[in-house]
C-alpha cells in the first residue's frame, strides 16, 4: 500500500518532467580555484563591464579573490576612483537601449537569476557565451542559439572567432578562427562564468564552510539534548 | 486540566531576589503563569514524534521576528529606479547580502524560515487530522489555529512583494488581479488593495505595513489565544482518550506529566534536530532548488516584461492548483471568479472539519480502513495538486487537477457519512505507551 501510494505520489513528476528546452552544456568550472576566479574577473572588466554594470559588487570585494588592494586598483579598475565604489558601467542605459533595442542587465547576480529546471545558471552561461553565430539578418550581425535574437553582439569573438548554424545539422560550426583554440576559448568562458558565479554570492564559500561547523556544533547539542532528556525521563512509565 | 490560576502567592526566603519575586507575584500572576502553563501544566505522556511541530512553529516564529526586525533596519520598500537604473527595494536586498556585516545570513535565515514554517505548521496540521486533535472540547483550539495559517498566508504573501523581484512582482500582479473577478465590486476592488492600477510602489509601501506590522500583530494575537485555549483543555494525544478521567489523590492526571520539565528537555532535542535540518538548506542549499528562493525572482521587477510561467512559492500551489483547475462557467459568472472560490474554499473547509468529522473515536489508532485510506489519499492528491501548481499549464495538468480537487472537497463535504461507516477498534481507557 505504501510503495503504491509513493509511486502515485512521483507518478506526474516523471510523466510532465520532459520539457522541450535548449539542451545546456554542463560549467566544468568551480569557484574554488582562485587562479580561475582571477582570470574570469579580468575577462569580466575588459569584455562584459563595458556595457553591464554589476552595482551590488564593490571593488574591494575582488581582494578576497586573493589580490592586494594596489593590484585590484591597477589591474581591474578602469572606470572608478575608489576601492569602495561599485561596478558601475559608462554607458548610459537610455543610450544602450536605443543602441542595442534592450538595456543590458545588471550582471551582479545573473548567475543565480539564470538557472532553471534544465540546469544551473553556470551552465546556461557557460553555453549562452559559447552559441553566438552570425546572422545578417539581425542588426548586430549575431544571434544567439541559447538566447533567440538576443540584443547583446558577441563580444568575445575576437577571442572565439565567428561561428555559422548549419540549418541541415542544426548544430555551430567555427567558420573563421579567432585567436583562440576551441578549447583555450572553453577555458576562458568557463573562467569567466566562474566569476560571474562567485560575484553572484561572494561569501558563498565562507557559508558553506560555516555551515559545517554549525552542523558539527549542532550535532554535539544533540547528544547533550538527547542524554538530558533521557535523564528527565527515566521516571516515566 | 484548566490551566488553574489560584495557586499560593510566592513566598520569600529573605533573600533580595526572594523579596524582589514576593513583591512582583503580589502585583502579577508570575507564579500562576509559570505553574499554570508550564510546571505544573499536565500533558499527556504518550506524545510522539508529530507532537514536536507545535514548538517548532513556536521557534520559527520567534527567528522570523527576530531576523525580520534586523532586515527591517536595511531593506527599503521603494520600487523607484536608483543611479545604476535598478529597483532601490530590490537593491537594498542584495546591499543586505552582501554589504550589511552577517546580513547574508539574516537574510537566509528569515527566506528558509518562511519555507519552514509552512513545513512545520503542514506536519503541524496532520497531527490534527492524525489524532483528531480538532474534535470536542479542542475546536475553539482548531479554529484559532486556522486563523493562524490564513494570517500566515497573508504574511508569506505580503512578505513575497518585498524583495521586488519578477515573480514577486508578477505574483502579486496575479493574486491582486483575481479579486478582479468578483461580480460587481471587484475591479474597484483590485484597484483598492494595490493603490493603483498596477503593482507599484504604493503596493510595495502598503504590503511592507501589511507584513512587518499589520499581520504579525494579528497572528502574535491568535497564537496567543490557540495556546491559552489548548491550556485551558489539555492537549489531545495519539491515543485520543482524555487523560482526566483518571487522577491522583492531588487531583493530576494519572497519564500526564508536567509540561516543564519533561516537554522542555523533549522539545530541545526536537529542536535541535530541526535545526539541523533548517541548517543543512539555509548553508548549503538556501535556494531550496529554485522551490524557497525562484530563479526568476533574481532579476528585478519589470513592469514591461511579463515572465512566461508564474508559479506562487510552493506552499501555495496546491490551492493555485485548485484556482486553475475552475474551467467553466457557472451561473453567469466566469470560471476565474469560481477558481477564486475553490481556491479560498479548499483553505477555508479546514475550520469545519470538528464538525465534519462524526467518528466515535478520535485517533486514526482506532479508526478503520476507510480513514487510513481516505487520508492516505487526501496527502497524495494534496502533493500532486501542489506538484501541478508549479508546472506551467498543461491539458493533463488541468485533467488531473480537476479530479484532485473534486477528491479534496469530497473528503470534508462527505466527511459526516462516511467517518460513521469506518469499522473502529474501542479506545482503552487510559494513554499507551
Amino acid at each position: 500500500m505504501k510503495k503504491f501510494l509513493m509511486a502515485l505520489l512521483f507518478a506526474p513528476l516523471t510523466a510532465l518532467a520532459s520539457g522541450g528546452e535548449v539542451h545546456l552544456d554542463k560549467w566544468p568550472g568551480s569557484v574554488s580555484d582562485k587562479a580561475s576566479l582571477q582570470n574570469g574577473a579580468k575577462l569580466f572588466v575588459n569584455y562584459c563591464l563595458n556595457c553591464h554594470g554589476a552595482s551590488y559588487m564593490r571593488y574591494n570585494k575582488l581582494m578576497d579573490l586573493g589580490l592586494t588592494e594596489q593590484e585590484v586598483k591597477d589591474n581591474l579598475m578602469f572606470t572608478a576612483e575608489k576601492i569602495g565604489e561599485q561596478m558601475r558601467v559608462a554607458a548610459r542605459s537610455e543610450e544602450q537601449k536605443q543602441w542595442f533595442g534592450a538595456s543590458p542587465p545588471d550582471l551582479s547576480v545573473i548567475a543565480r537569476a539564470r538557472a532553471s529546471e534544465a540546469g544551473s545558471g553556470a551552465d546556461w552561461l557557460y553555453t549562452y557565451l559559447r552559441s553566438f553565430y552570425r546572422d545578417e539578418k539581425r542588426p548586430t550581425g549575431w544571434n544567439n542559439v541559447v538566447f533567440a535574437n538576443v540584443g547583446m553582439p558577441h563580444v568575445l569573438y575576437g577571442l572565439q572567432g565567428q561561428q555559422a548554424f548549419n540549418h541541415e545539422t542544426h548544430k555551430l560550426e567555427l567558420a573563421v578562427p579567432g585567436t583562440m583554440q576551441p578549447a583555450e576559448f572553453d577555458k576562458a568562458v568557463s573562467d569567466l562564468v566562474g566569476y560571474l558565479v562567485w560575484m553572484a554570492e561572494p561569501q558563498q564559500e565562507f557559508r558553506k564552510t560555516l555551515g559545517i561547523g554549525v552542523l558539527i556544533f549542532l550535532a554535539l547539542l544533540f547528544v547533550l539534548a538527547y542524554a538530558l532528556k533521557k535523564e528527565y525521563w527515566k521516571d516515566v512509565h | 486540566m484548566a490551566a488553574n490560576t489560584n495557586f499560593e502567592k510566592y513566598k520569600s526566603n529573605g533573600t533580595l531576589a526572594g523579596n524582589v519575586l514576593e513583591w512582583v507575584d503580589a502585583r502579577f500572576p508570575a507564579t500562576s503563569m509559570w505553574k499554570g502553563h508550564l510546571s505544573e501544566y499536565y500533558a499527556p505522556k504518550n506524545f510522539n514524534f508529530w507532537y514536536f511541530f507545535g514548538s517548532l512553529a513556536l521557534l520559527v516564529l520567534v527567528i522570523q521576528i527576530v531576523t525580520g526586525i534586523f532586515l527591517v533596519m536595511h531593506y527599503k520598500p521603494d520600487a523607484a529606479l536608483n543611479a545604476n537604473g535598478v529597483p532601490v527595494a530590490f537593491a537594498s536586498v542584495e546591499y543586505i547580502m552582501r554589504d550589511v556585516p552577517w546580513g547574508w545570513l539574516i537574510r537566509y535565515l528569515h527566506s528558509t524560515g518562511a519555507s519552514a514554517f509552512f513545513i512545520v505548521v503542514y506536519l503541524h496540521m496532520f497531527r490534527g487530522l492524525l489524532y483528531g486533535s480538532y474534535r470536542k472540547p479542542r475546536e475553539l483550539i482548531w479554529l484559532f489555529g486556522v486563523g493562524i495559517f490564513l494570517a500566515l498566508m497573508a504574511e508569506a504573501f505580503f512578505g513575497y512583494l518585498l524583495p521586488w523581484g519578477q515573480m514577486s512582482f508578477w505574483g502579486a500582479q496575479v493574486i491582486v488581479n483575481l479579486f478582479s473577478a468578483i461580480p460587481i465590486i471587484g475591479p474597484d476592488l483590485s484597484v483598492w488593495i494595490r493603490g493603483d492600477f498596477v503593482v507599484g510602489d504604493a503596493t510595495l509601501n502598503r504590503f511592507f505595513s501589511f507584513h512587518v506590522i499589520a499581520v504579525p500583530l494579528v497572528l502574535l494575537g491568535l497564537v496567543a489565544a490557540h495556546i491559552l485555549a489548548l491550556h485551558e483543555v489539555g492537549s489531545n494525544n495519539p491515543d485520543g482518550v482524555e487523560i482526566k478521567k483518571f487522577k491522583d489523590e492531588n487531583g493530576h492526571p494519572l497519564d500526564g506529566i508536567p509540561f516543564h520539565p519533561y516537554y522542555t528537555v523533549k522539545d530541545i532535542v526536537g529542536v535541535v534536530v530541526f535545526l539541523m535540518v533548517f541548517s543543512a538548506v539555509l548553508f548549503f542549499a538556501p535556494e531550496g532548488g529554485g522551490y524557497f528562493l525562484e530563479y526568476n525572482n533574481f532579476f528585478p521587477a519589470d513592469p514591461l516584461k511579463t515572465p512566461p510561467h508564474i508559479a506562487p512559492v510552493w506552499y501555495f500551489t496546491p490551492y493555485y492548483s485548485i484556482l486553475r483547475a475552475m474551467v467553466w462557467n457557472f451561473f453567469g459568472l466566469p470560471a476565474k471568479f469560481w477558481g477564486v472560490v475553490g481556491m479560498g474554499a479548499s483553505v477555508v473547509i479546514f475550520a469545519f472539519l470538528p464538525w465534519l468529522d462524526r467518528s466515535p473515536v478520535k485517533s486514526i489508532r482506532y479508526r478503520g480502513p476507510i480513514y487510513k485510506t481516505l487520508l492516505s489519499i487526501f496527502v497524495v492528491v494534496f502533493f500532486v495538486l501542489g506538484y501541478l501548481g508549479t508546472q506551467p499549464p498543461s491539458f493533463w495538468g488541468e485533467k488531473i487537477s480537476q479530479v484532485c480537487t473534486v477528491f479534496y472537497f469530497g473528503f470534508f463535504l462527505a466527511m459526516p457519512w462516511w467517518s460513521r461507516m469506518d469499522k473502529f477498534k474501542p479506545e482503552p481507557d487510559r494513554v499507551t505507551m
